[in-house]
């Protein structure tokens, strides 16, 4: 199936829950809530014409300009995106989902936003997710091993965020 | 041995207990089977045929700290290493040695301002004795280092108790002396250019 008639498919399953559409781009995508996502996903693999038996990647994006003077410019309001890309074996498709999410849950600095799990979905999920909690800190909710994959259990912060402070010491040994 | 030497037939030779315990020590330094990163291809290099670290007798890459006296940290050392770094030195048995390899274990090397988990420099985790600078060095670069190792163990004083000496005098170095065609500038600039010439293809 092409990009458009993928969307098409998702339209007519879930109407207005398919907050937004991009087609004109390398990796056509839709934007959905994350209420949503764990039953948009579990479409997307289940459905026939669609069959979406893998996930390739979840990455997670942090949109800010952390200088105040280049913010108005940069073109984006600060949030957070987990994008999912998606592929299919029988079908030799793909296609790319996101969830749009603000950068701290209820504007509470230090409040991790939150999306479901797809992992009981796709098994290779699990692992994407705790590295882009580990980096960007995203909640993955009902993740059945949430815990850091990259870096130490005890380390303060995620490093991908854009306004990240670096560690000055980090068990007696200085940084920078 | 001073007033000693050559005062007896030959094949006897006079030593102090001292120097032949530093020359058998400097020449078996037993490295640790330790790589990080990138800069451990280039140490494998440096164990392997072509430029043979086994020649200065540290060729013996041992597998468990228990039984190594050098420890060439080659790679980056990211603070979740940084712990088993100094566990692996804290289990060496005396004396020790640690040559900090490449750019990232000198000082941070390309992570130095954006490696969040980077440690700069594996010297705020164990004392370095030679730094081997590069990215990552050359083979004949962690020799050299080597050799300065080995000076280190030739300046050692570890039986009578002195200081040992500072700054040891160098007994080699890995200098190349070049050929006789190339010893001047101008000579390898005309061979150069007498290459470029030969380089060039034939014209049809």
């Amino acid at each position: 199936m092409t990009p458009a008639e993928i969307i098409t498919a998702l339209k007519d399953k879930f109407g207005t829950k398919i907050k937004s559409e991009k087609t004109d781009t390398i990796d056509p995508f839709v934007v959905v809530d994350a209420a949503d996502l764990h039953d948009v996903c579990r479409f997307l693999k289940a459905d026939q014409r669609l069959a979406f038996d893998m996930l390739s990647n979840i990455s997670g994006v942090d949109y800010l300009e952390p200088d105040p003077k280049k913010a108005p410019k940069a073109g984006f309001d600060p949030h957070l995106e987990v994008v999912y890309h998606l592929q299919s074996f029988t079908h030799k498709h793909r296609f790319t989902l996101k969830v749009m999410l603000p950068r701290w849950k209820g504007d509470k600095v230090g409040e991790l936003p939150e999306v479901p799990t797809v992992s009981d979905i796709w098994r290779v999920a699990d692992w994407h997710e705790r590295e882009v909690y580990d980096l960007c800190g995203v909640r993955f909710l009902d993740h059945p091993d949430p815990r850091r994959i990259l870096l130490s259990e005890d380390w303060v912060g995620h490093p991908l965020r854009k306004d990240y402070e670096f560690p000055l010491e980090y068990h007696g040994i200085r940084g920078r | 041995m001073g007033w000693l030497e050559g005062r007896f037939e030959e094949g006897v030779i006079t030593t102090s207990l001292e120097q032949a315990i530093n020359w058998g020590r400097q020449s078996s330094l037993w490295p640790m089977t330790f790589g990080l990163a990138c800069c451990a291809i280039e140490m494998m290099a440096t164990g392997a045929s072509r430029f043979d670290i086994d020649r200065f007798g540290a060729g013996a890459f041992r597998a468990t700290p228990r039984q190594a006296d050098l420890m060439i940290v080659a790679g980056t050392v990211n603070y979740k290493m940084a712990s088993r770094v100094r566990r692996l030195y804290n289990q060496m048995p005396d004396p020790k040695f640690v040559i900090a390899m490449g750019a990232c274990t000198c000082g941070g090397g390309p992570y130095y301002k954006y490696g969040y988990n980077v440690v700069k420099g594996v010297d705020l985790v164990v004392p370095v004795d030679v730094y081997v600078p590069g990215c990552p060095p050359r083979p004949e670069a962690l020799l050299e280092g080597l050799m300065r190792i080995q000076d280190k163990v030739r300046g050692m004083k570890d039986l009578t108790k002195q200081q040992p000496i500072d700054m040891p005098i160098p007994a080699r170095t890995g200098f190349v002396e070049l050929p006789e065609e190339l010893n001047t500038l101008e000579k390898a600039n005309t061979w150069a250019a007498d290459n470029k010439e030969k380089a060039k293809p034939a014209k049809a």
